[in-house]
């Protein structure tokens, strides 16, 4: 861990305690598991504190676990299915943060940032659109990339690639009506998961 | 008396002035904007999701395709987070060649919105010279990749190919005489290097025609001077990155602060704004172009001298030279296994993010150690610049709307994903 991620992560789990379950580092990217209940005091901290001065977020994201590690010899990873990703960025300290938060495999649901940082809103519209995760207080959670009337939250792992329903135009009826899809899911490259350093040398 | 109600508007989805697919659902009293309701996801492609389910290489060329006007940076992004994850670092040559064309794409993304912005504006020329300057940047694009725009030319490990020796030309033809055929050709007689050198001695000059055109033009001025005003502080609440931010004043730009590949070694300024409104922005773009345009010619300079790989010699990762797969068996293997298994990258999660011409483009990528991806997550700026639009136009006048998407410089490719 360099020094500056270490100062952070002290700090951090200085300032929040038990709220951090975890610490990682991997590949330059400081990630602070954090308990879903607490997300709002701890991005307010972490936006307020001259020590964090996180001014921006850049992104906030949903992950489903479902599959993850499906093809590893070890199986599939058990845990929570869905997670929340926020991103951080600090302009005064030049440093990025990443938060993750996981939820509730039945409902997934956690407190919104919105009121944090205004540009949360779209961001939150996306997860919970794409993948179903609610932002409770949260101004106006409607979808925003789908199709109005879409059914389903299409980047959750056991959405098919292809989509359930296909739509056209229907002569008789004179308008677009959809129908559930015609064509077969099909994979061209299988998912593989070879040990590190398979066929070296 | 009449009861005077507020009235909704439907902008677009088929509106020239909507730079795309966007339905904006504006409630007007009178001629003045109450409410903006960007309604998107016209374009929504699903490009997470597919990049999931293709091996990594095989979503490069679906990065193109997101912010389709500046295509080689959000390539750049997706590369980065592959080569982060990988942990391998392209040769330096070739990374000159990335900041070399994604200068090249500011360019073509700064001329584009130029002309875009000016032409929904009401001044109609700067197009025409706009575009006429991106069709030679196109054929530099061309002349690396054999796409006009969707080019595939980054892989993690380096680029595809080193940059040609020669410039094509065009050919005799029953449309044009000879003379104009050797006028059209003479800049082509050299390599790409030479082609690009003559046209950043053609460029500032150029540069100084729009401005001409623009910067002291009093209808100009009139239609962007106090329009979409944004404090340094509420841009930072917002999202706002890039000419977005900077054009209210905050000296922020990933080139610089976080520097990736070389943009270290080359000198260059970060133009800001001051007042925050549409004017500003127009000034730092135009100010950008010209910095650009010294970043490439210091590119242009370094690569001439030093010759060299620009890709990386990683047999897990990049492809064996073709003449080598066709005497020795175990690169013909290596080949076969990288373009039809692709190769596998450690678990792990990471974001990636660079300086796209609209502001940061950041890739926040998870690797369960399979080819594929298991999660890929684009961030955009256009995203976060569109969902200010109801705070920029709010009092403002219907046609101050069309000025404020322009200056928000949005493609919905890269909005909708």
């Amino acid at each position: 861990m360099t020094d500056t991620h270490q100062d952070l992560a002290a700090h951090a789990q200085k300032m929040f305690g038990e709220s951090i379950t975890a610490v990682h580092e991997f590949a330059g990217q400081l990630t602070l598991d954090i308990h879903r209940d607490r997300i709002v005091e701890i991005c307010r901290t972490l936006r307020d504190d001259p020590a964090f001065a996180f001014e921006q977020i850049m992104d906030v994201c949903g992950v489903d676990y479902l599959d993850y590690g499906r093809e590893s010899p070890a199986g599939p990873r058990k845990g929570p299915r869905f997670a929340a990703v926020y991103h951080l960025l600090s302009l005064r300290h030049n440093r990025r943060l990443c938060l993750r938060a996981y939820l509730d495999d039945e409902s997934p649901m956690i407190a919104s940032v919105t009121g944090i940082w205004n540009s949360a809103n779209w961001y939150e519209r996306e997860a919970f659109d794409l993948f179903g995760i609610v932002f409770e207080g949260h101004p106006d959670l409607r979808r925003i990339l789908t199709d109005y009337g879409f059914i389903g939250h299409p980047f959750r792992k056991d959405f098919p690639l292809i989509g359930r329903v296909e739509m056209r135009y229907d002569a008789e009826k004179q308008r677009v009506i959809y129908e559930p899809v015609s064509i077969e899911p099909r994979v061209l490259v299988p998912r593989v998961i070879r040990a590190e350093g398979f066929a070296k040398g | 008396m009449a009861e005077i109600r507020n009235y909704t508007l439907n902008f677009g989805p088929q509106h020239p002035a909507a730079h795309g697919v966007l339905r904006l659902v504006l409630e007007m009293d009178g001629e003045v904007v109450q409410r903006a309701d960007p309604h998107i996801g016209l374009l929504h492609r699903g490009t997470e999701k597919l990049a999931e389910s293709k091996p990594y290489n095989q979503s490069i060329g679906y990065m193109d395709r997101l912010d389709y006007i500046s295509m080689m940076c959000s390539e750049h992004g997706y590369v980065l987070a592959i080569e982060k994850l990988l942990g391998i670092e392209p040769p330096l040559r070739a990374q000159y060649i990335r900041v070399l064309f994604d200068e090249i794409t500011r360019l073509l993304n700064h001329l584009f919105w130029l002309g875009a912005h000016a032409l929904d504006v009401g001044a109609m020329t700067v197009f025409l010279y706009c575009f006429r300057e991106r069709e030679d940047l196109f054929d530099c694009y061309e002349a690396v990749s054999g796409a006009r725009m969707h080019a595939t030319y980054y892989r993690p490990g380096g680029v595809y190919r080193d940059l040609p020796d020669s410039m094509p030309q065009y050919q005799p033809s029953p449309l044009r005489d000879t003379s104009e055929i050797t006028r059209l050709n003479a800049n082509r007689e050299g390599s790409l290097l030479d082609f690009i050198w003559d046209f950043t001695e053609r460029f500032p000059k150029h540069v100084d025609d729009y401005e001409m055109l623009l910067t002291d033009n009093r209808i100009w001025k009139q239609r962007t001077v106090g329009i979409g005003v944004i404090s340094p502080e509420r841009a930072l609440q917002l999202g706002f990155t890039g000419p977005m931010l900077r054009g209210s004043g905050v000296e922020w730009d990933l080139r610089k602060k976080q520097p990736y590949e070389v943009y270290d070694r080359l000198d260059f300024d970060i133009p800001v704004g001051v007042n925050g409104d549409c004017y500003d922005r127009y000034l730092v773009r135009i100010e950008e172009m010209r910095q650009s345009n010294r970043i490439i010619r210091q590119c242009v300079e370094w690569l001439r001298r030093n010759p060299g790989p620009v890709m990386i010699e990683d047999r897990k990762v990049a492809p064996p030279p073709r003449e080598k797969m066709k005497g020795d068996m175990e690169s013909l293997i290596h080949h076969f296994k990288l373009f039809t298994e692709g190769y596998c990258v450690p678990a792990g999660e990471t974001y990636a993010a660079v300086e796209h011409p609209k502001g940061e483009f950041g890739v926040y990528m998870i690797s369960d150690g399979a080819n594929k991806p298991y999660r890929v997550k684009i961030r955009t700026a256009g995203f976060a610049h569109l969902s200010a639009m109801d705070e920029l136009t709010r009092g403002h006048m219907i046609a101050d709307v069309v000025a404020v998407i322009g200056t928000l410089d949005i493609v919905f490719g890269d909005i909708d994903r």
